[in-house]
C-alpha cells in the first residue's frame, strides 16, 4: 500500500483495513403509460419520505428565463381546490416540503413528507402540475419579490462571479444569459403563466424519484395512482437544448467592484460528461488539482500562501455541456501572485509526475465520499435523480469507482492535457478594476466592464 | 479504564398523543467517562459502512478573553496545523486519502472538530482526534499563515458582501452589555494579528483538555471494540484541570435597545429583531415552547409572519427566525436570542416592528390547537431528518451530551416537542416577546446598485 504521509509517521498510525465495496441500493424503475418514469428505494432510517421530480422544460425551444422562474415560483401559490396557505398547511400537516426550483433546461420540485403521508405529497404534487391557478394576487406578488430577489442576487460577488463565467463561456446560449432583468419578470403576466406552463410541464421525459422508508414497489403504485391524471401531449417536441458553441478562449473579462477587498477568480473550460471514457481520468484530475481540500491547488494558495479561504475546482454537468472551472476569491492584493500560481498548478497537471501517493488518495476519496453521498434518504434521492436525467444506468454507483481505481498516473496526465490546459480555459475576475487592471492586462488582454 | 455509567435508552414509550403518529427514534446511546475526563458517546447503527466522529470542546467564543478577540476561531483552524505525531497537512491527507471529509467550527458556547469515514478507516478517525489532543504543533509560520486565511474568510463572509454578519455579529452588542456575550466572533484583523505562538499555547492548555472535551462516535462501530479502541489512544492523555464554564448571564433589557448600521453594499433595508428566551438547559420545558413559538411565526409560507409582512402588508420580500446564534435551539447555553429577520423593501423599519407586535401579541391572546399541532408535525419531522444524516446525528448528540449530560434527548425531543401546549407558547410571547424586552438592529442600504 501508498503511505499517503511520510514513511517515519507512516508506522506510527493504525492499518486502515480494505474497504467494503458500495451495495448497490436495490430499485424499483417503471415508466408510467404518461411517460413518467418512476424510481422509488428503500431506506428506512427515519420515518420520512424523500422526493425528487425533474421536468425538462426546453422542448424545441427554450423556456424563457423570466417567465419559467415566476412559473416556478407561483407553482404552489394555488389551485382550483386549494390556496396557497391551505397548500402550506397540508404540507405541515404531513412534516413535508415541497419546493419549486428552475434551470435553464429543467424544473425539479423538491419534497418530503412523513411516510405515511407519501400518498398525500404525491396527491399534492399532481394537482399542482395539473392543475395549478396562478391567481392574479399571487403573480403580482411574486413579481415584486423576484424582482427584489435578483436585486439581492446581484449585489452578491460570487453571483456576479457565476454569471460573467458563464456568459464568458457560453456566450447567447441560453446556458449564459444569467438571471433575468426585472424588466422582463415585470412583464410576465398570469395569463401567460396559466397557458404556457401547462405546455412545457409535461410527463414524458420527466423523472420522479422516491426514497425513504416505504416499500418501493408500493411507492411505484402510489406515485401511478397519483399522477395518471398528468396527461402527455403527442405534439409536444422532445425534451433537449441545442448544444451550447464550443467555448473559446480570449480575452480576460474584468467585471468592476470599485473599493472590493476581493477579487472572486474564476477560470472555465469544455470538459466531457459522466459517460464519456474521459471521464473518470478527468475527474481524478480535476480532484489531485483542485478538487479537495488536500489537492495541490489549495495546499499552494491557501496553506502554503494564504491568499484565499476557500479555493477549489470541480467538474460541472449541463444536459448538453460539461465544463471544467477553477475559483478562489482571493485578496485584491495578491490577485496577481494567485493568478500565476493557480497557472502554475494548472501546468504542473500536464507536465506531471503525479506522485502515487496523489493518486491513490484522490481514489479513495472518491469511491468513499460517493458512498457516503447515498446514504441518507435525500442524498440517495438527489443521486438517483441524477443518474436517470444523466440517462446514466444504477450500475454506474459501482462501475464508476470501479473505472477510476484501474487508471494509472499517465492516464492522469493525459486527461489534463485534454481538459486542464490554461491555454483551453476563459477567466473571468470581479473585483476593484483599478487594482487589478493593470497586472490582469500585462498576462494578456483584458476587457473591462461595469457592474458588480 | 473505562467507567460505564449507561446503556441503551428504549424510550418508544413516551411517544405521540392524540392523533400524532410520529414513532419516537430509538436510537442505541452508550457512554462511559475515561479516567483523564474525556467523556464519550457511542450511537452504534450498521445500517451503512460509514462512522460519523464529533469532538466537541467545551469553549467557544463566549469564552474570548477582551483583546483576544475572534482567537476561538483561529485556534479551530491551528488544531489541522499538525499534532503530537503529525506534520501540517498529513491528517488532512490520511482523512481524505481514506475516503472521509472533515471539518471544524467555532460556535458561542463550544468548538467542534468532525469527519465521516468509511468505517474500515475507524480507528484511524480516532486516532486522529486522540493525537491532536495530545498535542498540536504550532509555529510562527503556521499561525502567520492561518491568519491570513482567517482574514481571508472573514473578507469573504463579512467584508464583500452585502448583510456580512448580519445577524449573528451585528445583533449581540446591541442586545448584550457584557463583553462575552456582545463582542464579534471572528474578531477583529487587530486582535487576531497580535496573535502569539505562546497564546496558543496557552489557549490549549486552558481549554483542550480531556476533561473539557466529549467525543462521540456514530456509525458502523462495535461498541466493545470502539471502547478498547478509544482507551488506546485517548486514555493515557494525561488528565489536566478544566476551567469553570464561564458565567455569560446578563439580565434581561427593561427597555428596547437600538441600534442602526450603514451597510453601504446593501440594496435593501434590513432588520434583525432579537429578545431573550428561557434557559435553553435549566428550563427546557418553557425554552421548547419558544421553539414552536418561533416556528408559528416563521415556519414556512403559513407561518403568520410571512402572512403578513409578506402576504398581506408587502412591506417584506423575506422574512425569517431563529433560535440561538446561528438557528440551532439545541447548541447554546444561556443567554440566547430568538430572532426575527426581516429584508423590507416596502415599507419602513417602524412599520415592521409595529406589524411584528400586533402578530405577536395575536399569539399572546391565543394559538389554535391545531396550528400548533402542525407546526409541532413539522418540527418533528425535520428533527428526523437531521438524524438521517449521521454526522449530523453525531454533532447533535455531542453537543447534548456536553451542555445537558443527555446525548438521549436526540430520542425524546420529538415527545418533549409535542407535549407543549398552545398555552405555552402564548406564555412565552407574552413574558419574554415583549417590545420593552428586545434588541433592534436596522441594516440602512448604501444604495450602491
Amino acid at each position: 500500500m501508498t503511505a499517503l504521509i511520510a514513511p517515519e509517521r507512516a508506522a506510527l498510525i493504525p492499518e486502515v483495513r480494505k474497504p467494503k465495496a458500495i451495495k448497490l441500493p436495490s430499485v424499483a424503475d417503471q415508466t408510467l403509460r404518461n411517460g413518467l418514469r418512476v424510481l422509488a428505494a428503500r431506506r428506512p432510517g427515519v420515518p420520512r419520505v424523500e422526493a425528487r421530480l425533474v421536468v425538462p422544460t426546453a422542448r424545441g425551444d427554450v423556456a424563457p428565463s423570466a417567465r419559467i422562474r415566476m412559473a416556478t415560483r407561483t407553482l404552489l401559490s394555488g389551485t382550483s381546490k386549494r390556496s396557497s396557505v391551505d397548500i402550506a398547511e397540508l404540507l405541515q400537516q404531513i412534516g413535508g416540503n415541497l419546493d419549486a426550483n428552475s434551470d435553464e433546461e429543467h424544473v425539479v420540485l423538491t419534497g418530503s413528507a412523513l411516510a405515511p403521508d407519501l400518498p398525500v405529497l404525491l396527491d399534492l404534487l399532481a394537482e399542482v402540475l395539473i392543475d395549478a391557478s396562478f391567481p392574479d394576487d399571487e403573480v403580482a406578488l411574486e413579481r415584486a419579490r423576484l424582482t427584489q430577489e435578483i436585486t439581492l442576487m446581484r449585489s452578491q460577488p460570487e453571483t456576479v462571479a457565476r454569471e460573467a463565467l458563464m456568459k464568458r463561456m457560453f456566450g447567447r446560449h441560453p446556458y449564459g444569459r444569467g438571471l433575468p432583468s426585472p424588466a422582463e419578470v415585470e412583464r410576465v403576466k398570469p395569463a401567460i403563466l396559466r397557458s404556457s406552463t401547462p405546455e412545457r410541464l409535461l410527463p414524458t421525459g420527466s423523472i420522479l424519484v422516491l426514497v425513504g422508508d416505504v416499500r418501493p414497489d408500493r411507492a411505484v403504485a402510489a406515485a401511478e395512482e397519483a399522477l395518471s391524471g398528468w396527461k402527455a401531449d403527442k405534439r409536444a417536441p422532445k425534451p433537449g437544448l441545442s448544444t451550447p458553441p464550443t467555448i473559446k478562449p480570449g480575452a480576460t473579462v474584468i467585471i468592476d467592484r470599485p473599493g472590493a477587498v476581493q477579487t472572486n477568480i474564476r477560470m472555465g473550460g469544455p470538459a466531457v460528461n459522466r459517460s464519456h471514457p474521459d471521464f473518470p481520468a478527468l475527474a481524478l484530475a480535476n480532484l489531485v488539482f483542485g478538487g479537495y481540500f488536500v489537492s495541490r491547488l489549495v495546499d499552494n494558495i491557501r496553506e502554503k500562501r494564504g491568499y484565499t479561504y476557500s479555493p477549489g475546482s470541480a467538474v460541472q454537468h449541463l444536459d448538453q455541456a460539461s465544463y471544467f472551472y477553477v475559483q478562489a476569491d482571493v485578496g485584491t492584493e495578491v490577485t496577481g501572485p494567485a493568478l500565476v500560481e493557480i497557472r502554475y498548478e494548472l501546468e504542473r497537471m500536464l507536465a506531471g509526475p503525479i506522485e502515487p501517493s496523489e493518486l491513490q488518495s484522490a481514489k479513495r476519496f472518491l469511491a468513499g465520499t460517493l458512498a457516503m453521498s447515498i446514504q441518507t434518504q435525500a442524498g440517495l434521492a438527489g443521486y438517483l435523480a441524477m443518474l436517470a436525467s444523466s440517462d446514466l444506468p444504477l450500475e454506474f454507483l459501482r462501475d464508476y469507482p470501479k473505472a477510476v481505481e484501474a487508471l494509472d498516473a499517465d492516464a492522469v496526465i493525459e486527461a489534463s492535457r485534454r481538459h486542464l490546459a490554461p491555454h483551453r480555459l476563459v477567466t473571468t475576475l470581479v473585483g476593484n478594476s483599478e487594482a487589478i487592471e493593470p497586472v490582469a492586462a500585462a498576462f494578456g488582454p483584458v476587457e473591462t466592464s461595469a457592474g458588480g | 479504564m473505562a467507567r460505564r455509567t449507561a446503556t441503551a435508552t428504549k424510550s418508544r414509550a413516551t411517544a405521540a398523543t392524540k392523533t400524532r403518529k410520529i414513532p419516537a427514534p430509538t436510537l442505541a446511546v452508550e457512554r462511559f467517562t475515561l479516567d483523564n475526563g474525556l467523556r464519550v458517546v457511542l450511537g452504534p447503527d450498521r445500517s451503512a459502512p460509514t462512522i460519523g466522529i464529533t469532538i466537541n470542546y467545551d469553549v467557544g467564543f463566549r469564552s474570548e478573553p477582551e483583546g483576544r478577540t475572534g482567537f476561538a476561531h483561529l485556534f479551530e483552524h491551528l488544531m489541522f496545523q499538525g499534532s503530537h505525531t503529525l506534520e501540517k497537512g498529513e491528517a488532512d491527507k490520511l482523512i481524505e486519502g481514506n475516503g472521509g471529509v472533515e471539518n471544524g467550527s467555532t460556535r458561542s458556547d463550544y468548538t467542534n472538530y468532525i469527519s465521516m469515514l468509511p468505517s474500515n478507516a475507524l480507528e484511524l478517525g480516532l486516532f486522529l482526534e486522540a493525537d491532536r489532543m495530545r498535542a498540536v504543533r504550532i509555529t510562527e509560520e503556521n499561525l502567520k499563515n492561518q491568519i491570513d486565511v482567517v482574514k481571508e474568510e472573514i473578507r469573504v463572509n463579512v467584508m464583500n458582501r452585502p448583510y456580512g454578519g448580519f445577524p449573528w455579529i451585528d445583533l449581540p452588542p446591541v442586545m448584550y452589555r457584557t463583553f462575552n456575550n456582545s463582542h464579534n466572533g471572528y474578531g477583529s484583523f487587530v486582535d487576531l494579528e497580535a496573535a502569539t505562538v505562546d497564546d496558543a499555547a496557552d489557549f490549549f492548555a486552558r481549554y483542550y483538555a480531556p476533561g473539557n472535551a466529549v467525543l462521540t462516535v456514530t456509525g458502523d462501530l462495535d461498541v466493545a471494540e470502539t471502547t478498547k479502541i478509544i482507551e488506546r489512544h485517548f486514555g493515557d492523555i494525561p488528565r489536566r484541570d478544566v476551567l469553570p464554564i464561564p458565567d455569560c448571564s446578563e439580565p434581561v433589557p427593561d427597555k428596547e435597545r437600538r441600534a442602526a448600521k450603514d451597510d453601504p453594499m446593501a440594496p435593501m433595508p434590513a432588520i434583525a429583531v432579537g429578545y431573550r428566551v428561557p434557559d435553553p438547559i435549566s428550563q427546557l420545558e418553557d425554552f421548547l415552547a419558544a421553539v414552536v413559538l418561533v416556528e408559528v411565526l416563521t415556519d414556512g409560507d403559513a407561518s403568520r409572519l410571512y402572512q403578513r409582512l409578506v402576504k398581506r402588508d408587502q412591506i417584506a420580500s423575506h422574512v425569517g427566525g431563529l433560535l440561538g446564534t446561528f438557528g440551532d435551539p439545541f447548541d447554546v447555553r444561556d443567554p440566547t436570542l430568538l430572532q426575527f429577520l426581516a429584508y423590507h423593501p416596502g415599507g419602513s423599519a417602524e412599520q415592521v416592528l409595529t406589524a411584528l407586535d400586533e402578530e405577536i401579541d395575536r399569539v399572546a391572546e391565543g394559538v389554535a390547537d391545531d396550528e400548533v399541532q402542525r407546526v409541532i408535525t413539522s418540527i418533528t419531522s425535520a428533527h428526523l431528518r437531521r438524524l438521517d444524516h449521521l454526522l449530523q446525528r453525531a454533532m447533535l448528540m455531542c453537543t447534548l451530551e456536553q451542555q445537558r449530560g443527555r446525548a438521549e434527548l436526540a430520542n425524546e425531543l420529538p415527545s418533549l416537542i409535542a407535549a407543549v401546549e398552545p398555552a405555552a407558547v402564548s406564555k412565552i410571547a407574552t413574558e419574554w416577546v415583549r417590545p420593552d424586552k428586545r434588541a433592534v438592529l436596522e441594516v440602512r442600504p448604501g444604495g450602491s446598485r
